[in-house]
């Protein structure tokens, strides 16, 4: 297996498993053993050929939506890049809009915990490419682009050689090619992506005018995540009700999450919405130390203290109590070896070097915060820095063109409030003996849009 | 008489594109110290930014009017043949036509600058900007232009009067340069660097150049007119 | 700037970023406000028309 070379703390790169629920794997159906991608042959074999819905760009101009997005509305289908927006009121959207449509696949994947797309992207390209065509043709869409992070080498070949693999396959979009994509934190966000696509930084734009209505090229476009398109592929295939078997009324269906931290298998897992913690744990092998907490959804997400980790469900429904959600399927254990609070000043610091420097209030903002963090993981903080960080946060929040400032500041007043004693301590005494263990949370080396761009430009005007 | 009222008629218009120029200078060297001020987020009490951005725009199109006034008057002068053209596209007149020429260039450019500044809201921020820059670049130029076709540069007080002017755009510049060091080094050293050369340049140039002898010759004055140019000059230093 | 031209509406926070409340402006403001995001120098501002209102 390729290593990956820009990863912090990872030890290996995460290789996907078969859980024990049932009615799974869907879309992790028949990993192959020589760790490769399925070719293919290989897919078609597993999942059977492509669904003839009679979605035909002739059927484009018709009135009467096409029949996948009505499979899709009924099935709920969430996006599961991490907002969960409906999938079908996305391709209602981009299908009415009366100019040629572009389909685009985001597997960016800027969350440095998360790795199920480029997953899917090294080993079941076809499911995720499958997808993207249905969606082109429910869509009138003649280009479909799939945006793979550069930093994951073997996914972009792997896209790359299953695009090659499907020239001439019926029913293809006119156009079908790879787009390699920088990393960076925030350069997943949609109107990022469409950025980078359009010759500018992979950094977020002023919306209006959403990509829905003009994206790539001033196009009509598509922007939806990789794993998205996997279900929809397969969607396609077996229908709505089959989808609705698995997962909870709110929240249908399978998802893949990832899983790191002291397990004895992290990976990329397929889960049911709903399915304990516990079964997601001892599919992988169960826990190699007792964790203090996890966290949820990524980094911009929430802690849930480990004492509490035996009762939890993952779904949104089942976590909103804690506070927390699934997000992009992040599942990160910290062990009781680690310190939450050094760990979560440095991610607290690497989200403020994440900026996109595009707006004050965030670009000063989550310095701001990232300096009072650390001043209390080193008990130098003055006067009251609880204060300070409340304050900041509420200044941050909403006034950025993204939802980044709002994620960071989530993701800090999460971890003051699980880990309000560690925090204390270390405001009183400074450093404690675990700040000095391995960093468990995962962040990468790299240096992102936002940062070469803020190294390049001064101050605002 | 009737060649006393010709001369007359030419020298009002000279005088006015002589003293409409001037005013000109006067107002685009306010205006880039304003434009400093309103980028550094300069005010006071009795002068909130509002007003000193207020006054940098209202200035700066001041300016525009008076080189208009300059550009019609050159124009309509009998005296030197300068077309409507020439104001325009550099470098194709009769009339001292390098100097005349870098008149029009810097007129250009601030056209642009004024045009992309009137629709400011219906372009994107980072075009709005790069264009803007361009006035740093067309104060130089309008300078040396004033020099080279200016028929009273070797009059003290306006000597003088162009000297102060240059030492205000070059405060404003360092002004500018020096706050945010060192952010965007290459830019700021360059920015220096240029402000640094046209100062030097113009130091050993002014002596031998304008303020010299035969200037008027040598900067391309057409030769029917260099009997005349004499004259006129003496003229209009005696109405003086 | 814009805190100057609209200080009903709007404040600057540490960094002199504005601050705005977001509520619905009232006819006499809405000249005073155009002017505000006219003047700002990063185009941060925005009056918008507010579905079913003026």
């Amino acid at each position: 297996m390729s290593r990956s070379s820009t990863t912090l703390a990872e030890e290996r790169p995460p290789a996907p498993r078969e859980p024990a629920a049932p009615a799974l794997p869907r879309l992790l159906s028949g990993i192959p053993a020589h760790g490769g991608a399925l070719s293919l042959d290989e897919h078609l074999d597993i999942h059977g050929g492509l669904p003839p819905i009679g979605d035909r760009p002739a059927q484009r101009r018709r009135h009467a939506p096409s029949e996948l997005i009505g499979r899709i509305e009924r099935a709920g289908l969430r996006g599961r890049g991490g907002a969960g927006f409906p999938t079908a009121t996305k391709l209602h959207a981009v299908a009415a809009a009366r100019r040629r449509s572009i389909v685009v696949i985001n597997a960016a994947e800027g969350e440095p915990a998360s790795h199920k797309d480029r997953t899917l992207c090294r080993l079941l390209p076809h499911l995720m490419l499958d997808g993207g065509q249905l969606a082109a043709q429910a869509v009138g869409a003649d280009e479909l682009i799939v945006c793979v992070c550069e930093s994951a080498a073997a996914s972009v070949e792997a896209v790359a050689a299953a695009i090659a693999e499907r020239s001439g396959l019926a029913g293809a979009p006119a156009r079908v090619r790879l787009s390699v994509v920088p990393g960076g934190y925030v350069a997943g966000q949609e109107s990022a992506l469409v950025n980078y696509l359009n010759g500018g930084p992979a950094l977020p734009t002023f919306t209006p005018p959403m990509p829905f209505e003009q994206g790539v090229r001033r196009r009509p476009t598509l922007v939806s995540n990789a794993e998205t398109f996997a279900h929809i592929a397969l969607i396609g295939r077996h229908g709505s009700q089959w989808f609705r078997e698995l997962g909870t009324t709110s929240q249908p269906g399978s998802a893949l999450v990832t899983l790191t931290g002291p397990v004895a298998n992290p990976g990329v897992y397929e889960i049911e919405y709903g399915a304990s913690l516990s079964a997601l744990l001892q599919a992988a092998g169960g826990t190699t130390s007792r964790p203090r907490a996890a966290l949820l959804g990524g980094y911009a997400g929430a802690w849930v203290e480990g004492q509490l980790l035996g009762g939890v469900a993952l779904s949104d429904e089942h976590l909103a109590p804690h506070g927390a959600s699934l997000g992009a399927g992040v599942v990160a254990l910290l062990s009781a070896d680690a310190c939450p609070v050094a760990e979560t000043a440095r991610v607290a610091r690497w989200l403020s070097a994440e900026s996109a420097g595009q707006c004050g209030p965030c670009l000063n903002g989550l310095d701001a915060l990232a300096a009072t963090v650390q001043e209390v993981a080193s008990g130098t903080a003055q006067g009251n820095a609880g204060k300070r960080i409340a304050r900041l946060a509420a200044l941050v929040q909403r006034r950025g063109a993204c939802a980044h400032p709002d994620g960071a500041v989530r993701f800090v007043l999460s971890a003051l409030e699980t880990f309000s004693a560690a925090f204390a301590d270390h405001a009183r005494h400074g450093a404690c003996d675990a700040c000095a263990s391995p960093a468990e949370l995962p962040l990468p080396v790299r240096s992102s849009a936002g940062a070469e761009r803020r190294r390049g430009v001064g101050s605002a005007s | 008489m009737s060649a006393t009222l010709a001369a007359t008629s030419g020298s009002t218009y000279w005088y006015l594109t002589r003293s409409t120029g001037g005013v000109a200078l006067l107002l685009l060297t306010a205006a880039i110290v304003l434009g400093v001020l309103d980028v550094q987020r300069f005010s006071t009490p009795q002068w909130p930014r509002f007003v000193v951005d207020s006054l940098h725009r209202n200035v700066s199109l001041l300016a525009m009017a008076f080189l208009a006034l300059h550009i019609l008057t050159s124009v309509l002068d009998s005296f030197a043949p300068i077309s409507l053209i020439d104001a325009l596209i550099p470098f194709g007149g009769s009339y001292r036509p390098f100097w005349l020429g870098l008149g029009a260039v810097s007129f250009d450019m601030l056209v642009a600058v004024t045009i992309t500044s009137l629709l400011r809201q219906r372009m994107g921020y980072a075009t709005w900007r790069a264009i803007h820059w361009l006035t740093y670049a067309s104060w130089p130029i309008a300078l040396l232009h004033g020099f080279g076709t200016g028929s009273d540069v070797q009059a003290t007080w306006l000597l003088a009067l162009s000297i102060g002017c240059l030492l205000l755009v070059l405060a404003a510049v360092l002004a500018r340069v020096l706050s945010g060091w060192p952010q965007n080094l290459r830019a700021r050293t360059a920015a220096l660097g240029g402000a640094g050369v046209f100062s030097v340049f113009l130091l050993l140039w002014l002596p031998g150049g304008p303020l010299g002898s035969e200037w008027a010759r040598r900067s391309g004055t057409p030769s029917s007119l260099l009997g005349h140019s004499s004259h006129a000059k003496s003229q209009g230093g005696g109405r003086r | 700037m814009c805190a100057e031209l609209l200080p009903e509406r709007i404040t600057l926070d540490e960094w002199g970023y504005p601050l705005i409340d977001g509520e619905p402006l009232p006819r006499s403001l809405l000249s005073h406000a155009r002017r505000a995001a006219a003047a700002c120098p990063t185009f941060a501002l925005l009056v918008e028309r507010e579905q079913g209102h003026d």
